[in-house]
Formats: structure tokens, sequence, C-alpha cells
């Protein structure tokens, strides 16, 4: 079971989250310019990538708040977790 | 190609058995083939045997990062069904159980294909109306499919615990007599031996790193751990890993990799007779010709590509197998892996060209592609060949998602996502 870093809480077992898709996948402003291409690439392509990947999870069963997360998905360990609305962090 | 035979076995027992080759070569990768397929599961393997034996064209390779057979196709529990809602969805998957029925035959290996029936468990009164409409829309497509009280299907699966009690009764079933398993390892072994008698060749330890895109955008090369190698046409049959492989074309699809669990117990005397499979309370059981009972766990909340999963998933199944089937209390369970799915919106797969041109894929099978092998071969086979759809996979498109055409089939997915 995977140990998450809540950035309210602190670390908790994985069984107290909610897991929330891709993060940072901004709503577009004016749906109603866009053609259907650029709308189906919104809702259902994800770049779901091998290595690290920015994601939401949600402490469903602790603050109940959404949060951001990295983590690498060969190895699933948690690169960092960060608030909503911070900058993805950079870990270079 | 060694046949395989009672007469064979005689003759080669009388050798000590000494006289058997290799099923299949090793070879180098050329400079160059007509095409390539990536992945070698059971739909790589197959898409090229069919691709060989059907429409005529040998020089074809099959590319494999790690070992033939040695992702979902080796994980997976076996189960062959072909019990969808939509007409789209019966087609495909009956196509695929038609030519389960044949295989051994076909491919001279046995897969151990066994349609002892796979028995769907409803439990609440949601579930007996959406399987009763599943039975009444699979007859209506040909597909057999049929309603069992719950009586019934205690007769039909004897281990079954209906008494009262349950925290979530057995109300009833929806029972395919067609469905049921194959030796999975068999079914990649005799796709790759009937593909490589044909001349196809079967190339492990290959990673595909990059595709190359001539000016016009079409394939012309992949790059390999191997070296470089010319093609006109890929088939990309690479399960969890597809994402990765299409970037490498410069397509962002609309799939997420997720691993899926699967446990397997110490082996007993023959005792199970069926497929069990209960949606609600998520388990699906069956028994292997080995003897060990076959469990499907639950996928992991997250995309990953590690091939494992946490054990509050398996625990969780364990208890529903449990309730349901009381005399497994004390099994002791024996190895527990997960493999990659990857898993589309609306739980159907796609399997199409691309924008690219030269570019094919299979994928989206989440996690019921085992039950497709030999359909979704046979339909890849015929897409890469004739550079167009088959009528079968014809709605399976990546534009589906695109043109608001999706085949939402996670009702009868049965995993529940």
């Amino acid at each position: 079971m995977l140990l998450i870093v809540c950035p309210y809480c602190g670390e908790r077992p994985e069984i107290e989250f909610s897991y929330g898709g891709e993060a940072h996948l901004v709503r577009p402003k004016d749906p109603a310019s866009l053609g259907d291409a650029e709308w189906a690439d919104y809702l259902y392509a994800r770049s779901n990538p091998k290595g690290v990947h920015a994601e939401r999870w949600r402490h469903t069963h602790g603050c109940a708040r959404f949060f951001n997360a990295l983590r690498d998905t060969l190895s699933d360990r948690f690169l960092a977790t960060y608030r909503i609305g911070e900058q993805r962090p950079d870990l270079a | 190609m060694q046949r395989f035979s009672a007469l064979s076995l005689i003759r080669h027992s009388l050798g000590g058995h000494l006289g058997w080759q290799p099923q299949w070569r090793s070879p180098e990768p050329k400079a160059e083939y007509d095409a390539v397929i990536v992945g070698a599961g059971g739909h790589g393997l197959g898409a090229a045997y069919y691709l060989a034996k059907e429409h005529g064209m040998r020089n074809i390779a099959v590319l494999e990062k790690g070992w033939l057979g040695g992702g979902n196709t080796g994980r997976n529990t076996t189960i062959i069904r072909s019990n969808y809602l939509y007409d789209e969805s019966a087609a495909l998957y009956d196509h695929a159980l038609k030519l389960w029925e044949n295989l051994s035959r076909e491919l001279n290996y046995n897969v151990m294909f066994s349609q002892r029936g796979v028995m769907m468990l409803a439990h609440t009164v949601h579930d007996v109306q959406i399987f009763k409409r599943h039975v009444h829309a699979n007859r209506a497509n040909g597909v057999d499919n049929e309603w069992l009280t719950a009586e019934q299907a205690k007769e039909f699966c004897p281990p079954l615990h209906i008494g009262p009690g349950l925290r979530y009764p057995v109300l009833g079933a929806a029972l395919q007599r067609r469905g049921g398993t194959a030796r999975h390892d068999a079914v990649a072994w005799g796709y790759a031996r009937a593909a490589d008698a044909l001349g196809v060749d079967i190339i492990q330890n290959c990673e595909v790193t990059a595709i190359r895109r001539g000016t016009a955008g079409a394939v012309e090369a992949v790059e390999t751990s191997r070296g470089a190698i010319r093609t006109r046409k890929i088939g990309v049959s690479a399960a969890g890993n597809t994402s990765v492989v299409m970037a490498m074309a410069g397509l962002r699809m609309p799939l997420e990799s997720y691993p899926l669990q699967a446990l397997v117990s110490e082996p007993v005397k023959p005792m199970f007779p069926c497929v069990a499979m209960s949606n609600t309370i998520h388990a699906y059981i069956s028994q292997s010709d080995k003897g060990e009972l076959v469990i499907g766990a639950g996928m992991d909340a997250y995309v990953s590509y590690s091939q494992h999963g946490a054990l509050h998933i398996p625990a969780q199944t364990l208890e529903a197998i449990c309730e349901l089937f009381p005399m497994f209390r004390r099994m002791r369970m024996l190895r527990n892996w997960g493999g990659i799915v990857d898993v589309t919106p609306d739980r159907s797969p796609i399997l199409a060209k691309t924008e690219v041109a030269g570019l094919y894929v299979n994928c989206g099978w989440g996690t019921g592609g085992f039950k497709a092998t030999p359909g979704a071969a046979h339909l890849l086979a015929w897409t890469i060949a004739k550079d167009e759809p088959h009528p079968i996979n014809a709605p399976f498109t990546i534009e589906r998602f695109r043109d608001g055409v999706v085949i939402d089939e996670a009702a009868a997915a049965a995993v529940s996502h």
C-alpha cells in the first residue's frame, strides 16, 4: 500500500485517499469556440506517462481536501505532494 | 514445424524425447520488413500469424521488449466469454469466441480451451435487472446467455453459498455456457510456433525506442534496442505500454494504464466446475487444470506501470470469495501479481488505423483482453493488410471519442472501474 503525504495532514495510508486522475488539465475557457478534436483531446486524451506523473489525490477519509502529487509511475514512488493552486514543483 | 499428434508423441518417446526441436527460432532482426508488430503477446503473435496465413505477408517481424507472452497474456485469469451488451461488442467478442472454438486444431497446439460456462452473479435488484437486459440483448444478437435462479446457480456451481445471512445475497445469475477458460501461455506459444513456421521472425528482448516518420508523415522505420528496422506498416499491440509507443509517433491516446491484480491458490483436486464472477462484490474465480484457484482481483486506483499493486485490493476480493464460497476459507494463496491494463474512457477497445499512415493500433482492452485474443489478432491482421478495418472492428476507432459514438461497456466489462 502506498504511503501518501497529504500536504495538510502528513503521511497517511493509501486507503484514506481517493485518486483524482491527471492534474493540471485546464478546462478550456471558451468551449464553444473549440473544434471537436480539441474538445475530445481535453475530455479523453491523457499523457499516461511511464515516469513522472502529475496527478490529483483527495484525502477523502481525512481532511477531505484535494491536492496534487508527482509520482514515478514505474516505481510508484511519490516525488512530491503540493497544494491545489501551487505550481508544479521543479524536481531538477 | 514438427506437428504434434499421438503418433509423434509415441515416436519421440521411443527416442527419450530428445528429438523435439525448438518451437520457434530466435532470429537476428533483418534491416527491413513488410510489416512490424510491436508486442509479442497473444494479440501481436496472433496478428502476425493471420497476416502470414490469410494475407500472404511472410516478411514480417514481431518485436518484444521482454519475453514472449510475459505481459498481460501471462498475467490474466484466462476467462473467455462474449456476453457484452451492445451490438458492436457482441459481434467483436463473439467473433473471438468462434475462433477460440477451433483454435487448438487451427494451430495444432492444445490451448486447453474449456467451455465450462461463465456465471455472473446478481446480488441486488439492479444487478438482476441489468443482467436480464444483457441476457435478452445477447440472445437477440445470437450470443448464448441465460438467466438462472439462485437455486439453479447453486445446482450449476455447488460450492456457491446461497443461504441466508449473506451481506450481498445471491439473487440469481446470468450464465453463458459457451464461455470458459483456456491455457493463456499455450495461446502465445501456439501462435508463436505457427507464425514462426510461416516465416515470421519473433524477436525478443528488442524494445522499440522510436518510430521514424517520413516527410509525408507516413511511418518509415522503428528504432529498437537492437538497431533500426525499416518498415512501412507498424501494428502496435502493446497493451499497458500503448500510450508510450504511440507517443513515439506523436499521438496522444485516450488511455490510462492501471495495475490489475490476480492471484492463485495452492493446487487442489478438481472441485470448482465453472467460472464464477461477481461484479458487485468484485470477485471472479475458476480452477485451472493444474488445480490452482485462479482469482481475479481489482484494479489499483492510480496510473502505474509497476506490474504490482497493494495488498488491500486482493484482500477485499478474498473476503468476497470466502463469503460466496465458504469452503475456500482455509485455502492458502500461492502467488499474487499485477498486469498493466490500458483502459479507455468507454471500456471498449481501439482496433483501428490511425491518422499516421502505416500505423495501426490494437489497444484499450482494459481488464478483458485475453478473451478477445484470436478475434483481435484476426482483425488487426485484416486492418494492417488491407489498410482498412474489417466491418466488425470498424466502430472501434480512436475517432469515436471525437465524434461522440462511444461504445459504453462499463457495465459489461465486469470489473468495476
